[in-house]
């Protein structure tokens, strides 16, 4: 704990010259030449997406790995994920408003994981909504979190300090000018996912219920909830799925996708754990070809038998004594 | 740069050494380690060591649990082997563990600590008394050691000390059967403010046959090992043994002791890596 909270001390100490002269001409905004050169792709009648890349967080890509969205309605702008740093927030709102005038209604948090809320900051006058158990999450996790991400991507974390989500929602649907919004709240690929299906022009924002062309993440997942979670985006009638890593689709063709990509990776490491393999050698095993289409492919993976392996053995383990 | 120590073996290592990597005075550490010279002076003082691709150290490029980072140390290219260690460089505690594997495989795996980035070395000391030493480098966020241990969380934890999950697959056909110990055990390094160091010391295992207990392979283990250790080890249980016994102790006098029964007839020996799963091989089928 004293640990992350020095590193975090150091960075700030590091930085502070820049803060000062950034606070002495009275920018909110951090000096430098980063910049995430965010440009909206309009889906959909007033529906817009920010497509990140399919990689992991790096120095090169700011974390800018997610594809955030906004709707323009009438009652103004419902923005959905705020991005991995106040960077990202601060940029993504400067570009809505190249697109519209309207002031920002609300903004949706998907779950607890970095790329979707710590851009929150730049949002902090509007109600920032997520559900209870994302709520939690961000409050229990959230400063290791941001630890974890000033050490992955460095300067482009600049300034961003968690912002925690401020209205609760559940299961619902809200109506925002001459849009209708159904907040869908699963769990699975974490304790609280919470998916957007705008009803009006059947953009479903499944965050990280689907991924698509990218491989999975786990840290927070329960594979067989996270599988019930597809049956449910399988049930929906949907005319464009925007998955929070990955490609955006008009079909469904990523769910099956990630289900295949779960349902291996859950079966290979239940069969290893069974046949006696060590979790150290079960990081090597083969991936079948079929899964080559998904980004960073070997790391997640490595990631998952971390996130996976321990439960599974240790269900599978008799005691003896 | 530290010849001194080292030159009474050198010679020796000279003469074994003979294919592997292997430079004029000490060999320099191909992992660039800071810490390679001291810890060479620490665990191998006197001793030949030459740096040996034939013992494979399995660890992740980047360690996603730095409280549980799997190492496997694999030294059966070497054939019989002596002893074995584990070393992280920087950690506080760099020494991890030392197998004794007896008439076992020179193979032994688990997960550890890591308070940084560090390189992860396995060794292993053949007959003649050469160290082999291998290694990889392993990315951390850190923390590892000194962050309390999770069992603390939950207010049984003490009830639970020392209770045993294990697995015996039946032996290969080289005699060579795999074991996989769980223990419950904060493991704590002592690091944390005010909680002393609590950690397993030493664990046995021995073969129960008829005609006596002969051990099989020995683990000092040390702080670095993960709470809840785990252990796979390739022991080799005599043709007519009715059980495996393990027995261990901590470092504050708490026993271990477990019976390991015989796997049940029809199971089938263990996976071993390089035989490992084809894709083709999948046993379940997609979407179940």
């Amino acid at each position: 704990m004293s640990m992350t909270l020095l590193r975090r001390l150091a960075l700030t100490t590091a930085f502070a010259a820049v803060m000062m002269v950034g606070a002495a001409t009275g920018s909110a905004r951090a000096a430098g030449p980063l910049t995430y050169d965010l440009k909206p792709t309009r889906i959909a009648p007033d529906t817009y997406v920010f497509e990140g890349s399919t990689k992991h967080f790096t120095r090169a890509n700011g974390g800018n790995i997610l594809n955030s969205g906004f709707i323009v309605t009438a009652d103004g702008v419902i923005v959905i994920q705020t991005g991995p740093s106040r960077r990202y927030g601060e940029e993504m709102r400067a570009a809505i408003r190249k697109v519209t005038e309207k002031p920002i209604r609300k903004v949706f948090i998907s779950n607890l994981h970095p790329d979707y809320w710590l851009g929150s900051q730049a949002f902090a006058d509007v109600p920032i909504a997520a559900l209870p158990g994302t709520i939690a999450g961000i409050q229990e996790e959230g400063s290791g979190i941001a630890d974890n991400m000033y050490r992955l991507v460095g300067d482009w974390m600049r300034g961003t300090e968690v912002t925690v989500p401020t209205e609760p929602v559940y299961g619902s649907t809200v109506r925002f000018g001459d849009h209708r919004l159904r907040l869908i709240p699963l769990s699975g690929h974490t304790a609280a996912d919470l998916m957007i299906l705008d009803e009006t022009t059947g953009v479903l924002f499944a965050g990280g219920v689907v991924f698509c062309d990218r491989t999975p993440t786990t840290p927070h997942a329960t594979v067989a909830d996270w599988l019930k979670e597809l049956d449910t985006v399988d049930g929906l009638d949907i005319r464009l799925l925007v998955p929070n890593h990955g490609h955006i689709r008009s079909d469904k063709a990523c769910v099956a996708q990630t289900r295949d990509w779960l349902t291996w990776l859950d079966g290979t490491l239940r069969h290893a754990v069974d046949s006696g393999l060590d979790m150290a050698e079960a990081l090597e095993l083969p991936i079948p070809e079929r899964f080559e289409v998904l980004d960073v492919l070997r790391e997640e993976y490595r990631r998952s038998v971390a996130h996976l392996w321990p439960k599974i053995e240790q269900a599978a383990m008799p005691r003896v004594n | 740069m530290g010849h001194a120590l080292y030159q009474a073996g050198l010679a020796g290592a000279m003469i074994v050494a003979a294919g592997v990597a292997f430079a004029a005075g000490s060999p320099s550490d191909p992992l660039n380690s800071v810490m390679w010279e001291a810890l060479r002076d620490q665990y191998f003082a006197g001793a030949p060591v030459v740096f040996d691709d034939a013992v494979r150290v399995n660890a992740p490029a980047a360690a996603e649990d730095t409280r549980a980072v799997p190492v496997s140390v694999d030294a059966t290219a070497l054939g019989h082997v002596v002893e074995m260690v584990a070393i992280a460089d920087l950690n506080p505690f760099p020494l991890v563990l030392r197998y004794h594997p007896g008439t076992a495989a020179p193979y032994i795996a688990t997960r550890i600590k890591i308070q940084q980035a560090t390189a992860v070395r396995g060794a292993a000391r053949t007959a003649d008394g050469v160290w082999h030493v291998s290694g990889v480098m392993v990315d951390a966020a850190g923390g590892g050691c000194s962050a309390p241990p999770a069992s603390y969380a939950q207010k049984d934890w003490a009830d639970h000390v020392g209770e045993v999950q294990a697995r015996l697959w039946p032996a290969d056909t080289d005699g060579v059967a795999r074991l996989r110990l769980r223990i419950r055990h904060p493991n704590d390094t002592g690091l944390v403010d005010g909680i002393p160091a609590y950690f397993i010391e030493t664990l046995r295992v021995d073969a129960q046959t008829p005609g006596g207990s002969p051990e099989l392979a020995r683990i000092d283990s040390l702080e670095p090992v993960s709470e809840n250790p785990v252990y796979s080890l390739d022991v080799r249980p005599p043709p007519d043994a009715t059980a495996l016994v393990l027995r261990g102790r901590d470092n504050q006098g708490g026993e271990i002791r477990a019976t390991i029964p015989m796997p049940p007839p029809g199971a089938q020996p263990a996976m071993r890596p390089a035989m490992s799963l084809k894709p083709a091989d999948q046993p379940w089928s997609v979407g179940q």
